[in-house]
């Protein structure tokens, strides 16, 4: 049982350690290399040649002079404390303007996850209860058009309707502009209103695909034996529902939240682009179209540290959801 | 005794040459109950056959674009700003700049079909590979796998494909079809994998091993015919993605473009303003109309065959992670981009 939790801890480490590796090797294949292109704007700016290597060591936690074997402990070093190095574009360091990010990301991909979560289950459910009536083809047939238009377009299409058209909601940003950024009601206000498009447009196309997943997983259940069983002991409706019926079939979509979870954080690039959110998505691609590859990389970093920590959590939770599968058991069972 | 000695030599002189006989039979009765009759019952399946319908529409249409038959994009090759069937040599209008916007979306079709194609070849064969080999063999092969595949998946889509495709800068479609579903493999080859950890079991794989055949054989002759269904509804799936992850990059604008595709249309269509002129909607709406019409039809066809086969077969894990342990119609691969 201990064994298990320590293992899965140490792979958190494990993976970050490698993804992190991943990033120094990847700095370095980027094209002109993460040095010629920042030489050349220092010295644009007209700093004087001998200071640039210094500037340059400064910003990106690396000597560029030094050999590798030396410039990947550094960074390395770097990293443990926390230092991502500095941001070129906006001139501050990265740990700094990641973490005012983060927490934007986070919470719309969370808030949203859960949605699609809670709206599939309760579609589907509803669907595999009243099997082959006209409720369940109308939303199955909805389920599939939503699933076919991508998270993207039905942002664009909302952002035209609901901000532009109708100006019910703002068209960017995380929070309106003199706001002031602590909390209390008006912040409070002013984010979800910022947030509510996102959401939204993040949870419609998911929801469809999660709604079908459930409807298939809920039939399959209704018609095992141990339901009927319960039916024949006769327990209470709602205890077959939510005991029995809801469980084993919410259990296997438990799996695929984890990869949800992944592509959700990645698609963040895309979502928070269309609806100027400066999230870690915003963020990553602003710092590619600056070239700014120290906030480029720690970004990708930080994005990873999330979805790692997510699946470690969810992992963890899973064992105490299942009864089936006791944490620290690896034998297989057929 | 004499005569038992004889019948032990006699078997296993035979033996040599029953199990090709027997595994080849058994791939055809294999094919024929496992992919041929689940064909025809797909078939019967009205959202199969719509979806086989619009997919054959959209091969037309790249025909037509490879063929020629249809007048390259250009930019002044027409008035600008023309409305939807206002001038029909212009069917779906014109754009700002007067490029015919049907010949933009003809033109993009053959690529982006590649790219989707050459995405999910990549992603289900190396799944099928993994998922097989570590199944099947299972123990330290399995556990070595598995990390990988578990280190991959930790990995975040599409900003690692940003970064690559900014570091390799890949014009060519079939290339940036596989960077894009580079690390798509890793949560299909787990549940690939908890499928084999069941197929291994039956007697026939049990037959084959105690004939001695090799590994190699085992799997492809009676492992993956088993799997074929999963794994077609998830290449539907692997190429929806593909089609998503490319045109939502190039809308963003950070991929690399030398030839046209629906992402780069909308990119243009939205910095040109199209968002707020009623004049220049259509320029939106068709690049639009045209990722969702693929996207239906590729889902229509995944649906019908899931429907066919689902074999959720759940095994409990022999893995780290406990919560790939079971297996289902895995909701995540499915997932909506």
């Amino acid at each position: 049982m201990v064994n298990y939790y320590v293992r899965r801890t140490a792979r958190v480490f494990a993976t970050i350690f490698l993804v992190a590796s991943l990033t120094f090797g990847l700095v370095r294949l980027l094209p002109g290399g993460p040095f010629t292109l920042l030489r050349a704007q220092l010295l644009r700016q007209g700093v004087p040649a001998e200071e640039v290597d210094a500037r340059i060591a400064n910003l990106q936690n690396i000597r560029p002079d030094a050999p590798l074997w030396r410039q990947y402990v550094d960074y390395m070093l770097a990293l443990v404390q926390g230092n991502l190095g500095e941001s070129i574009s906006l001139g501050e360091p990265v740990t700094a303007v990641l973490a005012g990010a983060a927490p934007w990301t986070i919470f719309v991909v969370l808030v949203s996850t859960i949605l699609v979560f809670v709206v599939g289950i309760f579609l589907g459910s509803l669907q595999a209860y009243w099997e082959g009536t006209r409720f369940d083809q109308l939303v199955s047939g909805v389920s599939i058009s939503l699933m076919s238009v991508p998270f993207y377009v039905v942002a664009v299409v909302m952002l035209y309707v609901f901000a532009y058209q109708f100006g019910w909601l703002p068209t960017a940003g995380t929070v309106a502009n003199g706001v002031e950024r602590e909390l209390g009601v008006p912040f409070v206000v002013s984010a979800l209103k910022h947030s509510v498009l996102p959401i939204l447009s993040y949870t419609l196309g998911a929801a469809g695909g999660q709604a079908l997943a459930m409807r298939g997983n809920s039939i399959q259940v209704l018609g095992n034996d141990y339901v009927q069983v319960a039916r024949l002991r006769g327990l209470s409706d709602r205890r077959i529902a939510t005991r029995y019926v809801a469980r084993n079939a919410i259990l296997p979509m438990y799996t695929g939240f984890l990869l949800l979870l992944g592509f959700r954080l990645g698609g963040t690039v895309i979502l928070e682009q269309i609806f100027s959110y400066t999230g870690l998505g915003y963020y990553m691609i602003s710092a590619l179209n600056a070239n700014d590859y120290p906030l480029m990389m720690g970004t990708f970093l930080v994005i990873t540290v999330a979805l790692v920590l997510g699946v470690y959590v969810a992992d963890l939770t899973y064992s105490k959801i299942d009864p089936r599968i006791s944490a620290g058991e690896s034998d297989e069972a057929y | 005794m004499k005569h038992t000695e004889s019948e032990s030599v006699d078997w296993r002189s035979e033996g040599s040459s029953a199990p090709d006989l027997t595994t080849g039979e058994r791939a055809r009765e294999l094919y024929e109950e496992r992919i041929r009759t689940p064909f025809l019952v797909a078939w019967a399946d009205w959202r199969t056959r719509l979806g086989a319908l619009i997919i054959g529409g959209y091969l037309l249409v790249a025909l037509v674009a490879v063929l020629g038959l249809w007048r390259e994009p250009s930019t002044s090759q027409a008035p600008r700003y023309l409305m939807l069937f206002e001038n029909m040599n212009y069917p779906l209008g014109t754009t700002a700049s007067g490029t015919d916007l049907a010949a933009l979306i003809i033109h993009s079709t053959p690529d982006i079909l590649l790219m989707i194609t050459a995405g999910a070849v990549w992603a289900t064969g190396v799944a099928v590979a993994i998922g097989t080999l570590a199944g099947y063999k299972g123990g330290r092969v399995d556990r070595t796998l598995m990390s990988v595949s578990d280190l991959v998946m930790a990995i975040p889509g599409l900003p690692l494909v940003i970064i690559l495709a900014v570091t390799l800068n890949p014009e060519n479609p079939i290339l940036l079809g596989i960077i894009i579903n580079i690390s798509y493999w890793a949560g299909l080859g787990r549940s690939l994998r908890s499928q084999v950890l069941t197929i291994r079991e039956n007697d026939y794989v049990e037959a084959s091993r105690t004939m001695g055949v090799s590994t190699p054989r085992i799997i492809v002759k009676d492992i993956i015919p088993n799997l074929m269904p999963y794994v077609t509804v998830n290449f539907v799936f692997a190429a929806r993605y593909v089609m998503f992850a490319s045109v939502g990059l190039y809308f963003l604008g950070v991929l690399p473009y030398s030839t046209q595709n629906w992402g780069v249309t909308l990119n243009f269509a939205y910095s040109g303003g199209a968002l707020f002129s009623w004049s220049a909607a259509h320029w939106l709406l068709a690049p639009m109309v045209a990722i969702m019409g693929l996207s239906l039809g590729l889902i229509l066809l995944g649906q019908g065959m899931d429907r066919v086969f689902n074999p959720r077969v759940r095994t409990r894990m022999a893995g780290e992670s406990k919560s790939t342990a079971t297996d289902d119609e895995d909701a995540g691969v499915t997932e909506v981009l």
